[in-house]
């Protein structure tokens, strides 16, 4: 249970990465904004309490680490990274401009702060099985952390990944879905819908709970009750709202990847206020 | 010298390396019997990963490996390692500059009765689009000892065919190779012969045999390494011969021979054949018929010389 002004230090640092994605992405012009704001609450409980980190040294050795899978949401991250401080807010200008090191999707050769190059689709998660199977082998206490989306989990690969962290019983291995019902062409349940995703994830030997994706302490007693499994990956289903927060974009299927500029972007901002 | 298992020398230098390097483990998609991989599971079960039949996951795995400071070398069949799990390695592991030791068993003809499938003509060619990969396929027991070595010893994802079959080793124990280094197997002044893995190189020396008996000094070089390729080696050996043939267990359209006449016709233009796939899909037999319905022999190596030479 988070203590109170914990809870409102997360809330105020999950209202600071929003307003920080938005502008990122007006400041451009277009971007995936949806599934952006989608995991800004996940982000905040990460960064601002679950992981352990350090800003002044990306490559720490005992660091928690996280895979983005859904590496489209790069800009939420970027924000979130900034405002720890691993680069300069400045950097966030600088979104998908040549020689940029804030690339659209994850890419770990150029940003402090990222573990794992994402991007295409379904791939993540048999990265995150790499590190967390090495984490196991060294005996470090260190969890990975991975962030699947919706759309995304309609990827073969993923359920190969599910096969073997089972297997492996890679228990340091806890993974989202990022569950806002929406992809590119429609909804998930027009396009290819999910089924019984925790019965999915369960039945692939996880220990899967469903909760708010919005609720910062839903989500904490999830990851805490997650630590306490021996043997089993955990999966954290996230029901959220793609664009949550910008009232521009919220729960439009259209904000998947959209044209927006810094008015937009600004009115939002002040919107959260 | 005595025939050595191609895959048994595998496991052995994996072994070699794994008794004094921690990070170095073994990848396997249900194919550890196949790469002959088991006693490095014997001896150090935590570190090979049987993924099951995964290859997706397995590329993939590697590369969160590799983050994590391991050196996997990840096996299964070429058609699989290259055509099947293209993307994951080309962005898991190579776009995220990551050091993930790619294994394709059985290239070309020598998957013989697996067939048309599981016969990879193709890899080389796919790789060869990957920036910064290095590519190679060792020809017998020595240098492919030699050459894992090496990559293990480089930072960096590499891609190599292996064949898994008894050969003859080409070279004395003590040999030494580089990556990127190709070597001299006969010199010669009239042709220069460049080939690659265990089937060609051999048929490359036997071809330059039969053109000395009729007079014709071929070179013979055995081009270990793909890419990079030793372009001082293949510039001088032109500028020396004046004919370059390559040979090769492949597609021509991709392959060595493309790789060579890329360098010579930019570099310096000289008259070249190639021997490998003419754009056909591979098909099931044995690997002797194989290698004469498709023309891997001493004898297409000859003909394509002596071809160059009707035509100067």
């Amino acid at each position: 249970m988070l203590a109170s002004e914990q809870s409102k230090q997360l809330a105020s640092f999950a209202k600071e990465i929003r307003k920080n994605t938005l502008f990122t992405i007006g400041n451009l012009g277009v971007g995936h904004i949806g599934g952006a704001l989608s995991i800004v609450d996940l982000l905040a409980l990460l960064y601002g309490k679950v992981m352990r980190i350090d800003p002044t040294n990306p490559v720490w050795e005992e660091r928690d680490l996280l895979v983005l899978s859904k590496g489209h949401a790069g800009p939420a991250l970027y924000a979130t990274l900034a405002l720890k401080g691993f680069f300069p807010m400045e950097e966030l200008k600088t979104l998908n401009q040549g020689g940029t090191n804030l690339p659209s999707h994850c890419d770990r050769t150029k940003t402090k702060g990222i573990d794992m190059t994402t991007g295409s689709l379904g791939q993540g998660l048999s990265a995150a099985c790499g590190l967390a199977y090495a984490m196991q082998m060294d005996k470090k206490d260190t969890y990975v952390y991975a962030i699947i989306g919706d759309g995304e989990s309609q990827e073969g690969q993923n359920w190969e990944a599910a096969m073997f962290a089972s297997h492996y019983q890679l228990d340091h291995l806890i993974a989202f879905t990022d569950y806002n019902k929406m992809q590119i062409d429609g909804t998930t349940d027009e396009i290819l819908n999910l089924g019984d995703i925790e019965g999915k994830w369960n039945s692939f030997g996880w220990f899967t709970q469903r909760i708010d994706g919005h609720d910062l302490s839903a989500m904490d007693n999830a990851i805490e009750t997650a630590k306490l499994q021996r043997g089993k990956p955990a999966m954290i289903i996230l029901d959220t709202i793609k664009g949550k927060g910008a009232a521009f974009c919220e729960g439009n299927v259209a904000n998947h990847n959209m044209a927006f500029d810094l008015n937009t972007a600004n009115e939002a901002i002040a919107a959260l206020e | 010298m005595e025939t050595k298992e191609m895959r048994g020398v595998y496991c052995d230098t994996l072994l070699g390396l794994a008794h004094s390097d921690e990070r170095i483990m073994v990848l396997e998609a249900d194919l550890m019997k196949a790469s002959g991989t088991i006693p490095f599971k014997q001896q150090f079960p935590e570190r090979a990963v049987d993924v099951g039949v995964a290859e997706a996951n397995m590329v993939g795995l590697a590369a969160g490996l590799s983050a994590a400071g391991k050196i996997p070398f990840a096996a299964t069949f070429g058609c699989f390692a290259s055509r099947r799990v293209f993307d994951q390695f080309f962005i898991s592991a190579n776009y995220a500059k990551l050091n993930v030791k790619l294994v394709g068993t059985d290239p070309g003809i020598s998957a013989a009765f697996n067939g048309g499938t599981h016969m990879p003509f193709e890899d080389i060619g796919l790789m060869r689009m990957i920036p910064n990969l290095t590519i190679l396929e060792p020809s017998d027991p020595v240098s492919l000892k030699a050459l894992v070595q090496e990559c293990a010893k480089l930072y960096g994802c590499t891609y190599m065919r292996l064949h898994r079959k008894a050969i003859q080793p080409l070279y004395a124990e003590d040999e030494v190779f580089t990556l990127g280094k190709g070597k001299v197997l006969k010199d010669g002044t009239d042709a220069t012969i460049i080939a690659l893995g265990a089937i060609l190189v051999p048929e490359a020396i036997k071809a330059a045999a039969l053109l000395e008996e009729q007079g014709i000094s071929a070179a013979v070089i055995d081009m270990h390494t793909v890419k990079p390729l030793d372009e001082d080696l293949v510039l001088s050996y032109a500028k020396k011969t004046g004919a370059v043939v390559t040979a090769e267990n492949h597609q021509i359209a991709g392959g060595l021979g493309a790789a060579v006449a890329n360098l010579l016709s930019t570099h310096y233009p000289t008259p070249m054949e190639m021997v490998g796939i003419h754009d056909e899909f591979g098909q099931v037999g044995t690997q002797a018929w194989l290698q004469t319905y498709y023309k891997l022999t001493a004898e297409e190596i000859v003909r394509k010389v002596l071809s160059i030479r009707s035509k100067s």
